[in-house]
């Protein structure tokens, strides 16, 4: 099955992608094949999915950069004081 | 002045030198604004000037543009168009013409922008710029958005506040570009590049706040027209107002009315997330709990099992069933051994009466002959030692004669009356 993946490093998961894997593992329960401890698994992949989800909407300051140009006349990007 | 003063002769080109310092010294030719039709419209490519004439319902007036002023206009000339034009009047003193000499010219009623603007969007629509089909979609969550705009200003306050209202896990970065004036295209389309090139961004959001035509205009440019179509980050195009329209919202993949409005459509809302993200939770829980509920019943059934119900019933019923077993075990081992008992009494019995004691009791004895008891006088001969032994010890005798035919029994009692005596 491919639901019984290795556990994957949530931590730099993007967002959209927590998202769709959460929505794969919805779409497998529903499909009601796996075996108890495989849903299990599965349900405590989501938890964990949701969690990490949550922790990054919960992330309360925006991070802003404004793009300078450098003396080599290239752009880097510095903090922005909020406006 | 005298009337009959005779007029001096001159020559065709002294008279149009005449002319022409007249025309040159009047003021209100040396600069003159004319309306009129523009026909006989020919751009001449090699020198790049522009011939036409100019006319009304009455009149007509031939004019030039040369390349220098041409190449300023922000509009195609063409035939039939009712222009405004700038320039003064003076005499091609060769052919004896005068002519408009225009440095200026601008559309009659639509304003020359205006005017450019129609042509530029009709140029790229028919080039499909504008085509849906290649129109990238807008990604769901984007976590690196880049904004090209002024650095001051009312948009950029809006699009980063929207932001971090609806979706702060976003991070944004601002290329800070003029927005209006000659250097804003080439600047706005640097940023789009740099964007690109460095792959800065999942999505960008290009604009300015509200202004007039020309204010707004470096959005109307083909540069930028062409930069925005040519972006692999799909943009967001927020310039000016719900009512302003720029060539930049017809290329860009996705038109917001307003900066702010681009921020909103460029990013969910972290709330609906939320919401979204509890509904998959309680869904999987739900899920879940449909399996283990199935699998509860199942195991019910099984429990609903009598032995399953009551398991000390169980218990005690297989206690009984042991020790109905072990009384029967015990039960036929007992009758066993009564058997064994009574075996063991009768063979006693049998055992009494068969002792040889009980025999010599009654007045025989019996021969052994080298420890073995005689049945037979065949194995006797004469001179053999016989031990003799009776209910009451025992004697030692030699066989003086034996016989085979039975004689007697007295004979046998006189024998031993005989050794006896011997």
């Amino acid at each position: 099955m491919t639901q019984t993946k290795k556990k994957p490093d949530l931590s730099d998961l993007e967002f959209e992608k927590a998202l769709q894997r959460l929505e794969e593992i919805v779409r497998t329960l529903e499909a009601n094949k796996t075996t108890l401890s495989e849903s299990l698994q599965l349900f405590e992949e989501g938890v964990k999915l949701t969690a990490h989800c949550n922790a990054l909407l919960d992330k309360a300051e925006q991070q802003v950069s404004m793009l300078v140009k450098g003396e080599d006349g290239t752009m880097k990007p510095a903090p922005m004081l909020p406006l | 002045m005298n009337q009959t003063v005779a007029p001096e002769t001159l020559s065709v080109s002294q008279l149009n030198a005449v002319i022409k310092a007249v025309l040159d010294t009047e003021p209100l030719l040396s600069h003159v604004m004319v309306r009129g039709e523009l026909s006989n419209f020919k751009h001449h490519i090699q020198s790049g000037h522009l011939y036409m004439t100019l006319k009304d319902e009455k009149s007509s007036i031939r004019a030039v543009m040369f390349a220098s002023s041409a190449k300023k206009l922000t509009f195609r000339p063409e035939n039939g168009m009712k222009v405004i034009v700038e320039g003064r009047v003076a005499v091609f003193e060769r052919d004896g013409q005068y002519q408009l000499y225009l440095t200026g010219m601008q559309p009659d009623g639509l304003g020359a922008l205006h005017l450019a603007f129609e042509q530029l969007k009709k140029k790229l629509e028919e080039e499909g710029l504008f085509d849906p089909a290649r129109k990238k979609p807008i990604p769901k969550t984007p976590l690196k958005i880049g904004v090209v705009t002024a650095s001051t200003g009312a948009a950029v306050r809006d699009i980063i506040h929207v932001l971090n209202r609806r979706f702060s896990a976003a991070k944004v970065l601002l290329y800070p570009v003029l927005v209006q004036g000659p250097e804003a295209a080439p600047m706005i389309v640097e940023a789009l590049a740099w964007f690109n090139r460095e792959q800065a961004a999942d999505l960008l959001i290009v604009g300015r706040g509200g202004g007039s035509l020309e204010d707004l205009w470096a959005f109307n440019e083909e540069i930028v027209a062409r930069a925005i179509a040519e972006s692999k980050i799909p943009v967001i195009s927020a310039v000016g107002h719900e009512t302003d329209f720029t060539i930049a919202d017809f290329v860009a993949d996705l038109r917001a009315p307003t900066p702010s409005a681009a921020a909103e459509l460029a990013v969910p809302d972290s709330a609906a997330l939320r919401q979204r993200l509890e509904n998959v939770n309680r869904l999987m829980a739900d899920l879940l709990l449909r399996q283990t509920s199935a699998g509860r019943i199942q195991v019910q059934t099984l429990a609903g099992h009598r032995n399953m119900q009551t398991p000390l019933r169980y218990i005690e019923d297989c206690r009984l069933t042991i020790d109905s077993l072990i009384q029967r075990v015990y039960f036929s081992q007992r009758q066993k051994l009564d058997a064994a008992h009574r075996m063991l009494g009768l063979s006693a019995g049998k055992l009494e009466a068969l002792s040889p004691l009980s025999v010599l009791e009654r007045g025989f004895s019996i021969a052994f002959k080298e420890n073995k008891p005689v049945r037979s006088a065949e194995l006797l001969s004469p001179g053999d030692a016989l031990s003799l032994r009776f209910a009451k010890g025992g004697a030692e005798v030699l066989v003086t004669k034996t016989y085979l035919q039975s004689e007697s029994t007295e004979k046998g009692a006189k024998y031993d009356a005989d050794e006896k005596k011997a």
